[in-house]
């Protein structure tokens, strides 16, 4: 029943706010809808829910973790929404990179879409087949492009295209890899014609290898398409910097950790099959060409919102990373998906708010947030040093596991080469940042200072206190969660 | 059930030679056509309601929908043809010609536990899914790009329909609802690219990126 709630409340609310009149009535119906589904989401950590559908939606330990990132998020969203919407009620606007008049989509549409793409979402995470998984990742792809799309102008257009076509083609390739799954079970009885992923797990001694393993690299390909794992991550720049920024918010917290689900359920079954370590291999390779593709255009990028998408291909390459090194890597990686999460949306929201007032997202136009926008100057700061991985915030900690695991299973060459690129964007993220919040206010700002809604605020401040108190104490409730579902994957 | 895969594989030679949209939409609406016919075929001994149902959708929405649907887009455009494609038509037919031979040789190395149907099977599917996505990295309209997107899909699903056996209704279902909102909203961002920039070359669209140079 919780499970069905979950999926139903998103649903409706997305179907109702399509066709409600009224922005202000449909805005109240988007924030009753996200407390109600992080109600819920909140409730299953104190009532564990039953599995409904036939054992098709059920929700494991692996799951609720990525249930409960996705729903704090959703709720941090709605409320920035609601202030964001209310600015963005204008008839054109001017376009601050080229002058042109553009208008944005209904705000029905955008308000719909953001609800359909919570449900999707849900789904990803509480799906235990692999066909209604990949069902629900595809559906993700397509509740998110319209929001991507909201700005009616032609660089979003762009970035909503090649969004739509790479991510479309790399899970149609995830989908021939769910049919190599379905042909390496064909061989024996015990696993024939098995759906559920925990019949699948159960039987996998009798799993094909060489079918199983084919399988593992097409899901890999697809899923880690929709990742941003470096060299599949060409789209992820576009469409999280061009998105409004509380969308962007969502796709890098909330849509990158629900691919990661798909590939780490792939990688369930084949630790099952006793075949983890030929998928590891991968994942550390994919990892460390990720992080070091996202140095590379760290390093002196113009385009502040450009810079955290690029830290989100970083960031998903030390998840690959610690997976890749299992063990206490795994639950490094876990931990550090539900860290990334909670600074990188705040970072969004952050940007959000300097680009409204400072109408530019070069980090060269830029400067002196923290005299002209004081609360979002510090956030902004807190956020880069916490997302850089520097202590007391809670990436500090996951990073730091991971070099743990890293060295423990006498892995110094990747060990080295981590940490190095760990450096390297460290030095490039901070650069850019203090640099933006540091130096003198332009003449305009010295008299009239602009306003900070508590809407634009509180949201990002919340999520920051979350990191903040990862880096401090980890609740054991949430250390048994991520233990749980780490020993799930082997 | 192989009349309908050497036809799978012909159209999908034909689409690598084809400049003119209204055909390419027309082979990719007969290419549904076959699915549908494969879907029937792959059943053969045990017809069953599902079954036709399965094979209606997709004639419907493969062989009616989706090119009704393109053809709307297309008449809107400017564009009748494929500009220039990335690579020559003689040289995507010599690259189809290679990745026929390719897709033989991969699927006798690929041995299946249980023998499907027809032989033909995987060899055509695995061609009809590289033709696909050849024809995404080689050709530069949008529209072009979307049809090329349904081959690669056809070229997996013909794999799945004939090789796995009893995959679940609601996954089917779950999966052509996908394929359907997909082109939809493809669709409507062509139509929004035809407005935007009055073409619907997507290979202009390079506002984009790190490096300009």
């Amino acid at each position: 029943m919780i499970v069905i709630a979950l999926l139903a409340i998103p649903t409706l609310s997305g179907i109702g706010a399509f066709f409600m009149t009224g922005d202000a009535r449909r805005r109240v119906l988007l924030v009753v809808a996200a407390v109600l589904h992080a109600g819920v989401a909140a409730a299953t950590w104190i009532v564990p829910p039953a599995a409904t559908a036939g054992g098709w939606l059920r929700l494991d330990p692996l799951g609720q973790l990525f249930l409960s990132v996705t729903s704090a998020l959703f709720l941090a969203a709605a409320l920035y929404a609601v202030g964001y919407l209310r600015r963005e009620r204008r008839a054109a606007h001017r376009d601050f990179e080229e002058g042109l008049l553009f208008t944005n989509a209904p705000e029905a549409t955008f308000t719909a879409c953001l609800l359909f793409f919570l449900a999707a979402m849900t789904l990803v995470t509480v799906s235990q087949a692999f066909g209604l998984l990949w069902v629900a990742i595809e559906a993700t792809t397509l509740a998110s492009a319209p929001l991507i799309y909201f700005h009616r102008q032609h660089r979003s257009l762009e970035a909503t295209w090649k969004y739509l076509l790479i991510c479309s083609v790399g899970i149609a390739l995830a989908l021939l890899g769910n049919f190599f799954l379905a042909v390496a079970a064909s061989d024996h009885t015990a696993v024939r014609g098995a759906v559920l992923l925990d019949d699948l797990i159960r039987g996998a001694s009798h799993l094909q290898v060489a079918w199983l393993k084919a399988a593992l690299l097409l899901f890999l390909v697809g899923y880690g398409t929709k990742m941003g794992l470096a060299p599949l991550h060409t789209w992820l720049p576009d469409a999280h910097s061009e998105a409004p920024s509380v969308v962007s918010a969502l796709l890098s917290g909330a849509l990158l950790n629900c691919a990661f689900l798909g590939i780490l359920r792939v990688q369930q079954v084949c630790a099952a099959a006793g075949q983890a370590e030929f998928g590891q291999q991968l994942y550390v390779g994919f990892g460390l060409l990720s992080m070091a593709v996202a140095a590379v255009f760290i390093v002196g990028q113009a385009d502040f919102k450009r810079l955290l998408a690029y830290s989100s291909v970083e960031h998903m390459g030390v998840l690959m990373l610690g997976v890749g090194l299992g063990g206490s890597g795994t639950f490094g990686a876990l931990l550090h998906a539900v860290n990334h999460s909670l600074a990188k949306a705040m970072l969004f929201l952050v940007a959000g708010n300097i680009l409204a007032v400072y109408q530019s997202k070069s980090t060269a136009d830029v400067s002196g947030v923290l005299r002209v926008l004081p609360a979002s100057g510090i956030l902004w700061i807190a956020g880069f040093f916490a997302i850089t991985g520097s202590p007391p915030f809670g990436p500090f900690l996951s990073e730091f596991t991971i070099l743990k695991a890293a060295l423990d299973h006498g892995r110094d060459g990747v060990a080295a080469a981590y940490l190095a690129l760990l450096a390297l964007i460290f030095v490039g993220m901070i650069t850019a940042g203090l640099r933006m919040t540091q130096g003198a206010a332009a003449d305009r700002w010295t008299l009239a200072r602009p306003a900070e809604p508590v809407l634009a605020i509180a949201p990002p401040a919340a999520l920051a206190a979350l990191v903040l108190m990862l880096g401090l104490y980890i609740p054991p409730i949430l250390r048994r969660a991520i233990e749980e579902a780490a020993h799930l994957l082997g | 059930m192989d009349p309908a895969l050497v036809f799978l594989a012909l159209t999908s030679v034909l689409l690598l030679g084809s400049s003119r949209l209204t055909r390419c939409i027309r082979l990719v609406a007969f290419q549904g056509v076959l699915l549908a016919a494969l879907t029937i075929a792959a059943h053969a001994n045990e017809i069953t309601l599902r079954v036709v149902m399965l094979a209606a959708l997709i004639l419907a929405l493969k062989g009616a929908a989706f090119p009704w649907l393109l053809s709307r887009v297309l008449r809107g455009a400017e564009v009748r043809r494929e500009i220039e494609p990335m690579v020559s038509y003689m040289l995507s037919m010599a690259a189809g010609t290679f990745g026929l031979v390719l897709s033989f040789w991969l699927s006798a190395r690929l041995p299946l536990p249980t023998l499907p149907t027809s032989t033909l099977v995987v060899p055509v599917a695995l061609f009809t899914t590289l033709v696909g996505l050849f024809l995404i990295v080689s050709r530069r309209t949008a529209l072009m790009q979307v049809l090329a997107y349904l081959v690669l899909e056809n070229g997996i699903y013909t794999f799945g329909v004939a090789v796995v056996e009893g995959m679940p209704m609601i996954v089917e279902l779950g999966i052509l609802l996908d394929v359907f909102v997909a082109v939809f909203v493809m669709g409507i961002a062509i139509f929004h690219i035809n407005r935007e920039f009055d073409h619907i070359d997507a290979d202009q669209l390079t506002m984009l990126r790190d490096w300009t140079g």
